[in-house]
């Protein structure tokens, strides 16, 4: 009998001892998450801070002049801002549909003895340092590109109207487009292998009712894995276009590196990254190092503006969709 | 001031002189202090293994890649003949200022002179090391090295996108017996700032006004037309790759890619192909005799021989450094490889400093550096 007043207190002891746990536990996790917020605001305040010569001199001009002259001091994130956005998007253009496609292969199509293979090789592009990317495409695609490729789109699609003047132009082989083309070959694995695992945890018995109810294997990806997974993929993507936007090596080989402001795809421009990593160590006044540390706030906008506003639309369509 | 040696110092630190940048940095500085000091904890942890050797080493300089290949051999050569050690790192003209200006190596060195009244802002003394050439290098289907003459207002107009066919009448009138294609230049250019950027324009400045007052000079400017490559081995790459391509490299460079460099027409009016005696006949025309602190930029020298580009790399120091045994060590180390470094200089295809030039040299040591 007198067991049951001796385990009372026992769990008591064990319940506040848990709650106690409970707690810290919740503090923890509290506080790395706040770590990312404050790392964040910190890395973001400290390029603020370092680019204030450049935006205090400049002011809001400073995001939309195309100006960038080291000798008479003038400085403008156009052109480095412009052909940023233009090679991720390419970039994504091109590896979205891909790597959905090297998924849906590896989960739906492909045989059993080949998914293990291909799916390791994608990992292992995943992890080629970008300075590879860099120097095939330089020396490989470049001079594929420059001789078979580019004159065809010079001559064929620089005629057509409206959208002509996007592939009009020399055709040198180093440009927007090929840096939007190393870059998609350079997101593929990502945005594919993250797709390739999520299908993968798609519960069998919904793919076989569907399959049951007679829908193809398009219908059983299209309309049950992809509703299933979509939040899911959609931060693949994302994790996809962050690196499309930051890349630095791989665009700084085959982009160009000119400050020219141009619609042709076929001409050089910059991004803003590589014109940090090109012209850092060198700059010479200190309004040339503060436009560049502006830069890099810049584009640490430019990341956060594009990666809000695909959010907002990917809300949209999902409340379109009533799901 | 501040933040330019706050961010000298991650470069340096990242680079392998986290002890020296933390123990010798840069003056207090307050609203940096505490990210300072945080980064360079990061830094010395990253850095840990390299800082022993770089604190190990008598003399520390860092600056040009131009004469990297050069201070490489001499410093080996100089370790071998006193056992003292030299470590240098090639970061670059402007990092090799921005470096010395925060007191954090014995030595900067830059491809352009810093201005006398700069210099005594820092208390700095300057003097060249080694002499080199930026030439013209280009692709053109059929043309061999040395065989196509230019001169200096045609290669402005080139490098401004006013001439942009190899077959353009003032190319032709150059070049009566090359058969030139009707081709597109491309220009090619260096997209970081650089000291081989800074004596090329600085050429097209002297025989362009045009080049002058659009353009201007410095190590990074703003190119008219033209496509960037990162370093001299960008430009080269590139100009190998794109057929119609005009670019400028060291002359190292064009050898060792066998590139296809061009003649160009001096100011004395006669046409040189670049090599040694052409820079040579540069140095050896320019007026040194009259430049403070040997503040003088070598293009377009005088001479019936002068290559027109002809390029000085220049070494800083302290008058009163803050560490004056790195800084005697590093006299010592230039007055070694003056004395004993010519033969490793002409086989780098650099060009040693003319005797005369040397002594004027040694006379302004014992002028400036008390050490």
């Amino acid at each position: 009998m007198s067991a049951i007043p001796l385990d009372i207190e026992a769990l008591d002891t064990r319940s506040s001892r848990d709650g106690r746990a409970d707690r810290s536990f919740k503090w923890l996790v509290g506080i790395a998450g706040v770590f990312v917020l404050v790392s964040l605001v910190a890395a973001a305040l400290s390029m603020l801070w370092g680019g204030r010569l450049a935006f205090e001199t400049f002011g809001f001009k400073f995001l939309w002049t195309d100006a960038w002259d080291p000798v008479n001091q003038q400085f403008g994130a156009l052109v480095p801002i412009y052909g940023t956005l233009v090679t991720a998007f390419i970039a994504m253009l091109i590896a979205v549909p891909v790597s959905f496609g090297i998924a849906m292969f590896l989960t739906e199509v492909a045989p059993k003895w080949l998914r293990g293979p291909v799916g390791a090789a994608i990992e292992l592009l995943a992890g080629i340092p970008s300075i590879i990317y860099g120097m095939w495409g330089l020396f490989v695609l470049v001079p594929v590109l420059s001789e078979h490729v580019y004159p065809w789109v010079d001559e064929h699609m620089g005629t057509w109207p409206f959208v002509g003047r996007f592939f009009a132009g020399p055709p040198i082989g180093l440009g927007m487009g090929t840096a939007g083309l190393v870059l998609s070959v350079m997101v593929i694995p990502f945005i594919a292998s993250v797709m390739r695992e999520v299908f993968l945890t798609v519960p069998g018995r919904l793919k076989e009712s569907a399959y049951a109810l007679g829908s193809t294997r398009w219908e059983v990806v299209w309309d049950v894995v992809l509703p299933y997974t979509r939040s899911a993929v959609i931060g693949g993507i994302f994790l996809g276009l962050g690196r499309a936007l930051g890349e630095t090596m791989a665009v700084t080989f085959v982009l160009g590196n000119a400050h020219e402001l141009t619609t042709s795809l076929l001409m050089p421009g910059n991004s803003i990254a590589a014109t940090i990593a090109n012209e850092f160590s060198e700059a010479d006044s200190e309004m040339y190092r503060s436009s560049l540390i502006a830069l890099g706030f810049v584009l640490f906008l430019v990341t956060f503006v594009v990666l809000t506003v695909a959010r907002l639309m990917l809300r949209q369509l999902k409340k379109r969709e009533g799901t | 001031m501040s933040r330019a040696c706050h961010i000298a110092n991650i470069a340096l630190s990242s680079d392998g002189y986290g002890m020296r940048a933390s123990t010798r940095g840069v003056a207090p500085v307050s609203k940096f202090q505490s990210l300072r000091t945080t980064t360079l904890t990061l830094a010395l942890v990253l850095a840990g293994g390299f800082a022993s050797a770089a604190s190990a080493a008598d003399v520390t300089g860092a600056g040009a890649s131009f004469v990297y290949p050069i201070m490489s051999k001499w410093s080996s050569d100089y370790a071998a003949a006193t056992s003292k050690k030299v470590n240098y790192q090639s970061i670059g003209s402007g990092g090799g200022i921005a470096q010395i200006k925060a007191g954090t190596v014995d030595f900067g060195s830059s491809d352009a002179p810093m201005k006398p009244e700069e210099l005594a802002k820092f208390g700095l003394a300057q003097f060249p090391s080694v002499i080199g050439g930026v030439v013209p290098v280009v692709n053109v289907p059929g043309i061999q090295a040395g065989a196509m003459k230019l001169d200096g207002p045609l290669l402005a107009d080139i490098f401004l996108g006013k001439v942009t066919m190899w077959n353009d009448p003032r190319i032709v009138e150059l070049n009566s017996g090359l058969q030139l294609p009707a081709k597109k230049i491309t220009v090619l250019h260096r997209a970081d700032g650089s000291g081989t950027t800074f004596n090329f324009v600085n050429y097209l400045g002297k025989v362009s006004p045009e080049w002058k007052t659009k353009v201007g000079e410095g190590t990074a400017v703003k190119w008219p037309t033209g496509i960037g490559g990162k370093g001299n081995e960008g430009v080269a790459a590139y100009v190998k790759q794109i057929a119609g391509g005009i670019g400028y490299v060291e002359m190292s460079y064009a050898l060792q890619n066998k590139m296809t460099y061009t003649r160009m027409k001096n100011a004395a009016g006669n046409f040189i192909v670049p090599s040694d005696d052409s820079f040579q006949a540069a140095a050896a025309s320019a007026d040194w005799k009259n430049a403070k602190d040997f503040y003088l930029v070598m293009t377009n020298a005088p001479g019936e021989k002068s290559w027109p580009i002809t390029a000085t790399n220049f070494i800083l120091m302290y008058k009163q450094p803050k560490n004056a045994a790195g800084a005697k060590n590093a006299k010592d180390f230039f007055t070694w490889a003056y004395a004993n470094g010519d033969a490793a200089a002409k086989n780098l295809d650099y060009v040693p400093l003319p005797d005369a030039l040397v002594q004027q040299i040694e006379g302004y040591w014992a002028q400036n550096l008390k050490y």
